[in-house]
C-alpha cells in the first residue's frame, strides 16, 4: 500500500482528519528544510507538501511567489529538493511527502527520469499545478510506473463531468481548491465547500483534501468537519517571510520552525476535538 | 513529421481540437482555468462561423482600425540594397500604431458577446496595452493592464497613453519585472475574477485557444498581403519577413501563406547583445522546448527548467517564450528562424527612417535589419514582403538615449 493510502486508512480508523502543511523547499534557505519537515511531523502533520521553487509560479499569490524567489536565490533546484526528501527519509520512513510545483522543471529532467529519482528519494505523490489530465497522457503512466500518486486539483469551476475524468486519473487523494483564485488570497466559505465536496464524493471514493484559504485553527477545524484533509500553505509561509527578513539565517530558522510548529499544534488540537 | 507527410493534411489545418501543433501548444494551466478556456474556445469556434460577427469585425477593421493597410513598395531602399524588391506591410498605419489592434478589436467583440464586463491584458512595449485600453474605452468597459516595472520605465509614453484612455496600469514587481511576469500576473487576476473578466492576450501564445485565436484575428495581415502582392506583382512573394516577440505579427503574416511552399518565411528574433552572450530573447534560435504560460514551446531556460532573464533593446520582443505554432513550423522546417542584435536592429531603424521616411518600432526594426541581409542575396526580379508591425514614436526616447542625446 502506498504511504498516502496507508496514512488515510489509519486516520480513518482513528476518526481523525489529515493535517497537511505546505512549505516551499529551500525557503528561506536550504538549511532549514529537512529540520522543518521533522518539526512539522512532531507538531501534528500527517502528510507534508513540499513546494518545488519555480521562476514563474502562475497559480500562486504573492506570499508563495516570494517563497519561490527566496529559495531560488540559493538556486534550489528540483534535484536539490529530491535530495532534501532523501535526507528526511533517513530518519522518517512513515510520513508521506507530496511534491507540489510546476511542470517545466520536470519536463527538463524528463518524466521517467524524474519519476524514478522521486521514488528513489522517497517521494509519495506529485501535484503538478499546470498539467491537467488532458495533457498528462504520458506523464501519469510515468508516475504510476514508479508508484507515485498523481494528485490533481479540483476547483469551483470544475464541472461534474470533468471531476469524473480527473478522479479516474488521480490516486492518493484529490485536492479541492476552495476558492477561485491564487494561493493565499480570499477566505473560504465553508458552506459552499461542503456543497462541492458532496458532489465530489458522488464521483470518487478517494480522500478529499481542501486547501487555499485556511488561515488558522478555526478555519482548519471548520473544513475538517467536511473534508478528509486540510492543507495549509500561505499562513505558514507568511511566518517564514516575517522572520526571514529580520533575523540571521540561524536565528531566523529557529524562530520560523518554532512559529510554524506552534500554528500546526493549534490546528492539530482544533482538528482533533 | 516531415513537410511531405503533413501537406496531405494541410499545414493550415493546425492546431488539432486540443490546441496542439505537433508536440507544441496545448492547455497547461491550473484546473480553475480549464472550464473558462473551454467556454472561450466554444465562443471562438461559434463566432468565427457567424456571419454577423464576421461582418461586425470587418466593419470595425475597416472604419476603426483603418484597414486594409497599404503594401508599400520601398523603392529607394530596394535600390540601395541592390537585390530583391522590398514591400512593407504598413501595420504601423493602423489606429494606435501597430498590428496589436487587429487582435484587440476581435477579442473585444468576443468579450462583448460573452457578456464580460471587465477586460484585462498584459503588455510589454505597451502597444498591446494601448490597443486594449483603446477598445475598452470605446465600449466603456473597465480595463486593467499588467506591465512589468522595468517596461513601465522603458515605455513611459505608452503608460501615459493607457491612463489617458481610462485603463488602470498595474506595475508588476515580481520575477524579472518584464513581459513574462506581467503575463503571470494577468493569469492570476483571471483565475481570481473569472466570472466577469475577459483576458485579452496580446500575442499568439498562452493556452489554447489563444494561439489559434490570436492568429486568426491577425491573419487579416497575410490575407491582405496576398491580395496586394497579386495586384502589385501578379504573383505571391518569394519571401516573408517578420519580427518575433510572442509571434503574433509574424503568424498573422505567415498563416495565409503556409500552404504555399514556394513562399519562404523568416521569423526574426531578438539576439540582444548577441546569442553567444546569453543576453538575448531568441528561444527559437537558442532555446529548448519546455512548458510556460499554458503551452509547450521553445523557451529560454536554465538546466533546471527555470526561466531565465531575457534581453532585448525592444520591450515587445523581450519574452522568453514564443507562440507554439512557430515552434512547430521550425521543427517541420516550414519557416526559418533567425536573429539580429540590438545594434543591427538600430541600424534597421535608422535606415528605414532616413531612406524611406518611415520610422519603424524597434520590434519591427529587427525585421528591417534582417531584410538588409536577405534582400541583397536575392534576385532583382524577386520580392519580399516585410511586416512593418508598428511605428517608432514610442521608441524615440530609447533610440535617443542610445545615440547619446538628452532632451
Ligand atoms: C510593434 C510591435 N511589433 C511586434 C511586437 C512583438 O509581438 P508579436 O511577436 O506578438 O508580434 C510588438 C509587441 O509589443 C510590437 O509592439
Amino acid at each position: 500500500m502506498s504511504r498516502i493510502k496507508g496514512c488515510f486508512a489509519q486516520l480513518k480508523q482513528e476518526h481523525k482528519k489529515a493535517l497537511i502543511p505546505y512549505v516551499a523547499a529551500g525557503d528561506p534557505n536550504p538549511e532549514i528544510t529537512v529540520d522543518l519537515m521533522h518539526a512539522m511531523v512532531a507538531s501534528g502533520a500527517d502528510i507534508i507538501e513540499l513546494g518545488v521553487p519555480f521562476s514563474d509560479p502562475m497559480a500562486d499569490g504573492p506570499v508563495i511567489q516570494k517563497a519561490s524567489e527566496r529559495a531560488l536565490v540559493y538556486g534550489t533546484s528540483l534535484s536539490d529538493v529530491l535530495a532534501m526528501v532523501k535526507t528526511f527519509r533517513l530518519t522518517n520512513n512513515d510520513t508521506p511527502v507530496v511534491l507540489m510545483g510546476y511542470l517545466n522543471p520536470i519536463e527538463v529532467m524528463g518524466y521517467e527520469c524524474f519519476a524514478k529519482a522521486a521514488h528513489d528519494a522517497g517521494v509519495d505523490g506529485v501535484l503538478t499545478v499546470d498539467i491537467p489530465p488532458e495533457e498528462a497522457q504520458s506523464y501519469i503512466p510515468a508516475l504510476r510506473a514508479c508508484e507515485l500518486d498523481p494528485i490533481f486539483l479540483l476547483s469551483p469551476t470544475t464541472t461534474k463531468d470533468r471531476m469524473t475524468i480527473i478522479c479516474q486519473y488521480a490516486s492518493g487523494f484529490v485536492y479541492y481548491v476552495s476558492v477561485k483564485g491564487v494561493t493565499g488570497t480570499s477566505a473560504l466559505d465553508t458552506d459552499e465547500v461542503a456543497k462541492r465536496l458532496a458532489v465530489i464524493k458522488e464521483v470518487t471514493d478517494l480522500p478529499i483534501g481542501v486547501g487555499f484559504g485556511i488561515k488558522n485553527a478555526e478555519t482548519a477545524a471548520a473544513v475538517g468537519q467536511v473534508a478528509d484533509a486540510v492543507v495549509v500553505g500561505s499562513a505558514l509561509v507568511n511566518l517564514v517571510e516575517q522572520n526571514a527578513r529580520s533575523l540571521s539565517n540561524e536565528e531566523g530558522n529557529k524562530k520560523i520552525t518554532a512559529d510554524i510548529s506552534q500554528v500546526l499544534v493549534s490546528m492539530r488540537t482544533a482538528l482533533d476535538v | 513529421m516531415t513537410i511531405e507527410q503533413q501537406t496531405e493534411n494541410k499545414l493550415s489545418d493546425m492546431p488539432d481540437d486540443n490546441g496542439h501543433f505537433g508536440q507544441y501548444g496545448g492547455m497547461f494551466v491550473p484546473e480553475t482555468l480549464m472550464e473558462p478556456l473551454d467556454e472561450l474556445n466554444q465562443a471562438y469556434i461559434n463566432y468565427f462561423q457567424d456571419p454577423e460577427f464576421l461582418a461586425e469585425l470587418d466593419n470595425d477593421l475597416a472604419h476603426y482600425v483603418g484597414r486594409p493597410s497599404p503594401l508599400y513598395f520601398a523603392e529607394r531602399w530596394s535600390r540601395e540594397l541592390g537585390g530583391a524588391k522590398i514591400y512593407l506591410k504598413r501595420e504601423d498605419l493602423n489606429h494606435t500604431g501597430a498590428h496589436k489592434v487587429n487582435n484587440t478589436v476581435g477579442q473585444m467583440l468576443l468579450a462583448k458577446r460573452m457578456g464580460k464586463t471587465r477586460i484585462i491584458a498584459e503588455t510589454g512595449a505597451g502597444q498591446h496595452g494601448v490597443a486594449t485600453a483603446t477598445v475598452a474605452a470605446r465600449l466603456g468597459l473597465e480595463c486593467v493592464v499588467y506591465m512589468g516595472a522595468e517596461d513601465i520605465q522603458r515605455q513611459a509614453l505608452n503608460v501615459y497613453r493607457m491612463k489617458l484612455l481610462g485603463a488602470q496600469v498595474v506595475s508588476v514587481e515580481s520575477g524579472s519585472r518584464t513581459l513574462k511576469d506581467a503575463l503571470n500576473e494577468a493569469m492570476r487576476d483571471w483565475v481570481t475574477n473569472i466570472d466577469r473578466t475577459f483576458y485579452i492576450i496580446g500575442t499568439a501564445a498562452g493556452p489554447h485557444p489563444y494561439p489559434a485565436m490570436v492568429r486568426d484575428f491577425q491573419a487579416v495581415i497575410g490575407r491582405e498581403a496576398r491580395e496586394q502582392s497579386m495586384q502589385h506583382e501578379g504573383r505571391l512573394p518569394d519571401a516573408l519577413v517578420a519580427c518575433i516577440g510572442g509571434g503574433s505579427n509574424a503568424i498573422g503574416l505567415f498563416y495565409p501563406f503556409v500552404d504555399d511552399q514556394e513562399v519562404s518565411m523568416y521569423g526574426v528574433e531578438a539576439a540582444g547583445h548577441g546569442l553567444e552572450t546569453g543576453q538575448h530573447a531568441a528561444p527559437l534560435c537558442a532555446g529548448k522546448p519546455g512548458v510556460l504560460h499554458g503551452n509547450r514551446t521553445y523557451l529560454m531556460e536554465d538546466k533546471h527548467g527555470q526561466i531565465i532573464p531575457t534581453h532585448s533593446v525592444s520591450a515587445g520582443l523581450d519574452y522568453p517564450g514564443v507562440g507554439p505554432e512557430h515552434s512547430w513550423l521550425k521543427d517541420i522546417g516550414r519557416a526559418n528562424y533567425v536573429s539580429v542584435t540590438d545594434e543591427e536592429a538600430l541600424s534597421g531603424f535608422h535606415d528605414l527612417t532616413r531612406i524611406e521616411g518611415i520610422m519603424p518600432a524597434l520590434e519591427s526594426s529587427h525585421a528591417m535589419a534582417y531584410v538588409k541581409k536577405l534582400a541583397p542575396t536575392m534576385d532583382k526580379d524577386q520580392f519580399i514582403v516585410v511586416n512593418l508591425s508598428g511605428r517608432g514614436d514610442k521608441d524615440i526616447h530609447t533610440v535617443a538615449t542610445i545615440d547619446g542625446i538628452e532632451f
